[in-house]
């Protein structure tokens, strides 16, 4: 077939279904350019932050305190969104920040997803015993917050980690308590979802003519279950971007050398009884606008991908 | 229904069981115990010596043994620390944080059902609209900020409230120390207590919304109706009687939820209860108090599931009908 009879890639994903949806939703779309905008300025924060706030020969601790859009009254430096006590600037620290929250969140929730789908897989397509431990331990876990269980989780590995390498495993540590306490949603899903498609005729034709039980989940079964798995991805980009912040404004994420958007909130903190607002409030404002843009476009995904609502 | 009971106890034995591994394997493999007990000068026989009286060359199974023993007494040794025993610790910051987390979840509870049933019964007022956008970003906001955003206007702006302790409290028998008995402990309460409080009072409320919206569809409501019963008690006698097992299920759930929520709140108040205790000892790895409230936690997430459990197979008898059923 010729390239002139079958419509491009780009317009067949234009007129999908869940395209239409997302034209039709201005939520949907308000959210998506948020989200987008935050996560394309977290990613080349480099190129685009006015400072690099990490840089010490950058800093001058004279613009400590420089209010937002004001002229510092020593060095006459100015700031869109202020200084801090450090007299870096607010919206480099933010840039920065929200990378190294986007990095945890996204590591998080693939690694929890990885996790949950083999989980699920493997407890819906074998049944029997694995099945029974697997689920078993889900619902142990399910009964505690899962806030809980990664700060536990990572009480635990810090406790057996050697204090020399405690700072820069730190962030791992964190991706892996985070994405531990997350993996019983994707697995109860795909669970779910593979005991109902392996009864279906074309996964015994598959099994009939003798194909790997492997190849059956990964090419034949998977694809089929992914929808509502990308629907609680979404929404777990947005519980694991909260959790990863509320770890670090506890003091327990990550270092103060890789400051995230949790890091600069419990920073900021301190500063709320002496008027210097703006280090607290943009950063603040910046985790409430990613976390509320994403938990809106996964309500929206849900609702776009369940034919009942259609 | 007694094979039920022993089955859900056995699983929660084996909880905490599992648990308490993980709280002995902390204790144990954490740094050498010996080389924090004695000087430098100690010599390798005498630290051998000591290994063996205090029973660390013993076996594993052994040594698990005794930690689930003491820890039965409740002894989980020294906080390294605050060089005090670790179950004094926690007994001291209790009071305060069940204090906080008793008066969170009633006031979750109260407001939560009330706004729920206002909201389902008015569903197009202007008020339901103000309470369910209000909601929304109940459950968007993380914790920490609301605290935060709750310090900066009634401490920080309008100077109502303080804005970290707990205010004086006075010492009752027994050991436990309260803050309700003054008016500066009262006031110290308030603002952690809506912190803690506000995310399980918008679940409970959205919660209480949808089930009173699927029993107010239902035929027996109708046919309350038809018999010319008055909209109060098709309301609250009828409607809202079916809507509580769920709630309450819930409700029993977000206990747990609330006191581990605690650690959060209790850091952004610096309130001084068994969370703040546990962020500092996982801050300063202070292994002994982390292993207790690891236990301590898991312990009271048990016990709420099973009473909840057992709670919801007596009070929902289609359950019993559908397991007998499915028995034979």
């Amino acid at each position: 077939m010729s390239d002139t009879k079958t419509p491009s890639r780009l317009f067949r994903l234009w007129d999908s279904d869940i395209a239409y949806s997302f034209r039709q939703s201005p939520l949907a779309i308000i959210s998506g350019v948020v989200a987008l905008v935050i996560i394309l300025a977290a990613a080349f924060a480099p190129l685009i932050a006015p400072t690099n706030p990490y840089d010490p020969s950058s800093l001058n601790l004279m613009d400590g305190f420089t209010p937002p859009m004001q002229e510092n009254a020593f060095t006459g430096s100015t700031f869109l969104l202020g200084a801090d006590n450090q007299g870096r600037d607010v919206l480099s620290t933010i840039l920065y920040g929200a990378r190294i929250s986007l990095f945890v969140g996204f590591s998080a929730v693939i690694f929890a997803m990885v996790l949950g789908i083999t989980a699920g897989l493997i407890a819906g397509y074998r049944g029997g015993w694995v099945d029974a431990v697997l689920m078993r331990i889900a619902d142990v876990q399910l009964s505690f917050p899962s806030i809980l269980i990664a700060l536990l989780i990572f009480g635990v590995a810090r406790g057996f980690i050697p204090p020399s390498q405690r700072e820069t495993m730190a962030i791992w540590v964190l991706i892996v308590a985070i994405g531990l306490s997350d993996w019983v949603q994707f697995a109860r899903v795909v669970r779910g979802a593979t005991m109902v498609e392996k009864g279906k005729e074309y996964v015994q034709a598959a099994r009939v003519i003798g194909v790997n039980p492997i190849r059956i989940l990964l090419r034949h079964i998977l694809p089929n279950v992914m929808g509502p798995v990308l629907v609680i991805g979404t929404i777990g980009l947005a519980l694991a971007i909260i959790a990863e912040a509320t770890l670090s404004f506890l003091g327990v994420g990550v270092p103060p050398t890789q400051p995230s958007l949790g890091t600069l909130i419990r920073i900021g903190q301190q500063y709320l009884f002496s008027g210097e607002w703006w280090i607290l409030l943009f950063p603040a404002v910046t985790l409430l606008a990613l976390a509320l843009a994403v938990n809106l476009l996964g309500d929206w995904l849900r609702d776009a991908l369940n034919p009942r609502l259609r | 229904m007694l094979a039920f009971i022993i089955r859900r106890i056995v699983q929660s034995a084996l909880v905490m069981l599992v648990v308490a591994l993980v709280a002995f394997a902390l204790f144990r493999y954490v740094g050498d115990p010996i080389s924090s007990m004695v000087g430098q000068e100690t010599s390798l026989a005498d630290r051998e010596a000591l290994r063996t009286t205090l029973g660390l060359n013993d076996p594993f199974i052994v040594q698990f043994g005794r930690f689930i023993g003491n820890a039965i007494q409740g002894d989980f040794g020294i906080s390294y620390r605050l060089q005090q025993p670790v179950m004094e610790l926690i007994l001291q910051r209790l009071p305060a944080t069940l204090e906080l987390a008793l008066v969170s979840g009633l006031a979750a509870f109260i407001f939560g059902v009330s706004a729920g049933v206002y909201t389902a019964l008015n569903r197009r007022g202007f008020l339901s609209t103000g309470i369910m956008a209000v909601s929304l970003i109940g459950v968007s906001l993380p914790t920490f900020l609301i605290g935060i955003l709750l310090i900066w206007l009634f401490a920080v702006e309008l100077q109502w409230l303080p804005s970290f302790g707990r205010g004086d409290t006075v010492a009752l028998p027994g050991g436990w120390t309260t803050g309700f008995l003054t008016s500066s402990g009262r006031q110290s309460l308030i603002l952690p207590a809506i912190t803690l409080g506000l995310f399980q009072m918008t679940l409970i409320m959205r919660l209480v919304r949808a089930e009173m919206l699927e029993v107010l569809r239902t035929d027996y409501i109708k046919f309350a109706r038809a018999r010319g019963l008055s909209n109060r008690t098709v309301h609250f006698g009828h409607a809202l009687k079916n809507t509580l097992v769920p709630v309450i299920t819930i409700t029993g759930l977000q206990l747990g939820a609330i006191i581990a929520f605690a650690i959060i709140t209790e850091t952004v108040f610096q309130w001084p209860g068994v969370g703040a205790l546990f962020i500092n000892s996982v801050r300063a790895v202070d292994v002994p108090v982390m292993a207790a409230y690891l236990v301590l936690i898991a312990l009271i997430f048990v016990i709420i599931n099973l009473i909840v459990d057992l709670l919801y197979y007596v009070v929902d008898p289609r359950l019993r009908v559908e397991r007998g059923a499915a028995r034979h």
